[in-house]
């Protein structure tokens, strides 16, 4: 390679940057008073003769009318683009979280596995799940449009499946339809990446792609019909009378409760991981190795939690967004807040991870009320679920004795249930007219809506927990006894990285015996160490070193 | 001659090799070790459960010096690193037998 003198090439290139710089400057600033035709203000941009007429400039109302329609789709169209964006980010969030909370040996393994599930999980929706799951789901109000999806399978007046949408060819290859598919998909991406943070660290790769094709095309499409597809769960408000039937603004039945059923399922049926309990049945600690990235994690996922909720109006006509936005940034924030000082109190310390579990919990228990309960009601939703999700990880982990290396099971099943169940108590009645066919706005049981809709939102939670747990237990169950689930002993003492993916998370760093990677990393990384400074103040109390 | 074997704070690591380089040591050899001592380490605590972090690291500095050396050596070095609380580090002080200059072929304290 030819050696360049760092002095002489920086001093030519300063000098072909300043007169860059004053050519471009003197380009800019001389025509000014010279020609006036751009509009920097922009209030002379847009206007009559933007709207597409006969006659240019001078349209009839029948063509404003048209026009302000196509807007409206349009801005709801965009808005649901964009929101469903941020969820598909929140991949980025859970890959970052559940690497994070496992070993060194295991991060190429746990990272891939995230990035898998979506690719697995955008054909398989795509293939089946999409259907089945919005088959009969009529047209798409805030979308325009006509009723394209309105073929499924019903017994007695109950709609059970969907059956139309097929490849998104035919009538769905329809801008409104894949606009739908899009926003779902990554919503479903949600549900099946959750099972793999219960899993991490033993399971097989390979079951990881069968179990998301399960999740993407059956489990999560046949239960997200019956909520959000119109089908039996939706109905039981028309049909029967319990308050709007089954009310899930945004997924935490449909999406949390299923996925984090999923993960309980799959930990149970795989067992704990090597090491993970003591021979008296006392958990040890396995500390996840990179905590910075499982913060980051759960950053990411809060921000693309404003895609989550409110992107679910579907509508950025629908205003109520903005409510759904805050309550969703009150919960998330109560969450963390109580969790961390709940842990803080019982141990003395708050544990980041615990941090970062009751940030999500917040979030996932308000998905399903955000659009129908007010902020005060957000808080209190997300402190109960903060201090539920700490007690959960230890009911779970001491005694159930399912190993759940990074919470999922607490944060998407657990308090998936309790944001169901909140509907039931906090909705407010200013929002939800008319939903599922219901007059009247979404009352919970607290803002005198009675018992009905509580009653719907328990049987939502039992169905999902029934049908959650059975189906993904039967998947597991049945696979491991085919295939192999879990990864052999001699593999996942030594990190499924090398024997799984043939290559290293961490190549150039030697890793310790259990798994992390080895102190010598730790030191050059420590400036402390290169400084020669004394800590500020010496250690004490618990702080002991020896 | 003996051997010195300094066991000290990664963070005090750097001013006890200034020192011994201001008392005029011949040589030294640095390494990154993990160890403990009497307290058997520090205890932490993830999602609710203690565990023990019971190697910590430490650096540890071998000299070898002449025996007239050996005493004001370590009065330097344990003032430098010595911070008062459980972890300060340990002298070890050994027998030496011989040095040989690889490049002259000098033995004993000549070769320091």
């Amino acid at each position: 390679m030819a050696e360049i003198r760092p002095e002489a090439f920086g001093g030519q290139l300063w000098r072909l940057v300043v007169l860059l710089v004053a050519a471009v400057l003197l380009g800019a600033v001389l025509p000014v008073g010279a020609t006036a035709a751009g509009d920097p203000t922009g209030a002379l941009t847009g206007g009559a003769v933007d709207i597409g007429a006969a006659q240019p400039g001078q349209p009839t109302l029948a063509e404003v009318a048209a026009q302000v329609g196509k807007n409206k789709v349009a801005i709801n169209l965009t808005w649901v683009l964009l929101t469903g964006f941020l969820v598909f980010f929140m991949q980025a969030g859970f890959a970052l979280v559940e690497t994070g909370f496992t070993r060194a040996k295991n991060a190429a393994h746990t990272m891939t596995m995230n990035l898998m599930v979506f690719l697995v999980g955008a054909l398989g929706f795509w293939l089946v799940g999409f259907p089945l799951m919005f088959g009969n789901f009529g047209a798409i109000g805030t979308l325009g449009g006509q009723s394209i999806l309105s073929k499924g399978l019903s017994v007695g007046g109950w709609n059970l499946l969907g059956n139309s949408g097929w490849f998104l060819s035919g009538m769905a290859y329809d801008v409104t339809v894949v606009a739908l598919f899009l926003f779902q998909m990554v919503f479903m991406d949600t549900a099946a990446t959750i099972p793999t943070g219960g899993m991490a660290e033993r399971v097989k790769f390979s079951g990881v792609v069968a179990s998301t094709f399960f999740i993407s095309m059956f489990l999560y499409p046949v239960f997200g019909n019956w909520v959000w597809g119109g089908g039996w769960l939706a109905q039981l408000g028309a049909k029967l009378g319990l308050g709007h039937g089954a009310v899930d603004f945004a997924g935490s039945s449909v999406v949390h409760m299923i996925g984090g059923a999923a993960a309980l399922a799959g930990a149970a049926v795989l067992g704990p991981r090597l090491g993970k309990y003591k021979p008296d049945g006392t958990p040890n600690a396995l500390p996840g190795h990179d905590l910075p990235m499982a913060v980051l994690g759960t950053i990411i996922l809060f921000f693309g939690w404003f895609g989550f909720n409110p992107g679910s109006t579907l509508a950025a006509t629908d205003l109520r967004m903005a409510v759904v936005a805050v309550n969703t940034m009150l919960a998330g924030a109560a969450g963390g807040f109580a969790s961390m000082v709940y842990h803080w109190l019982r141990y003395g310390k708050p544990d980041p991870s615990m941090v970062c579990n009751g940030t999500l919990a917040g979030l996932v228990a308000i998905t399903a009320p955000s659009a129908f309960v007010n902020p005060t009601a957000s808080v209190i939703i997300g402190l109960i679920a903060g201090v539920l999700v700490v007690e959960s990880v230890f009911f779970i982990d001491r005694r159930l004795r399912i190993d759940d290396p990074v919470g999922a099971v607490s944060v998407h099943f657990v308090n998936g249930a309790w944001g169901i169940i909140a509907v039931g108590l906090f909705a407010d009645g200013t929002y939800g007219e008319g939903l599922n066919g219901v007059k009247g706005a979404v009352t919970g049981l607290l803002y005198g809506g009675g018992f009905g809709q509580l009653y719907a939102q328990l049987i939502d939670v039992g169905v999902a927990a029934l049908w959650g747990l059975g189906m993904a237990y039967a998947f597991y169950k049945a696979y491991h006894a085919a295939f192999g689930l879990r990864s052999k002993a001699e593999n996942e003492l030594a990190g499924l990285d090398l024997p799984e993916m043939g290559v290293f998370g961490y190549p150039e760093f030697p890793l310790t015996t259990d798994g992390h990677i080895a102190a010598a990393r730790r030191r050059a990384l420590n400036p402390e160490y290169h400084s020669g400074l004394r800590p500020a103040s010496a250690p004490s109390g618990q702080h002991v070193e020896t | 001659m003996k051997k010195l074997e300094l066991i000290v704070r990664p963070n005090v690591a750097q001013e006890v090799i200034d020192a011994l380089e201001k008392l005029g040591v011949g040589g030294m050899t640095v390494m990154q070790v993990d160890g403990c001592g009497k307290q058997k380490g520090q205890t932490g605590l993830y999602r609710g459960t203690e565990f023990s972090l019971h190697l910590l690291p430490k650096v540890k500095i071998e000299v070898f010096l002449p025996d007239a050396a050996v005493q004001s050596v370590i009065e330097q070095i344990t003032s430098v690193a010595r911070t008062g609380e459980v972890g300060d580090g340990k002298i070890f002080v050994l027998p030496a037998e011989n040095a040989v200059r690889i490049r002259t072929g000098e033995e004993g304290e000549e070769a320091l």
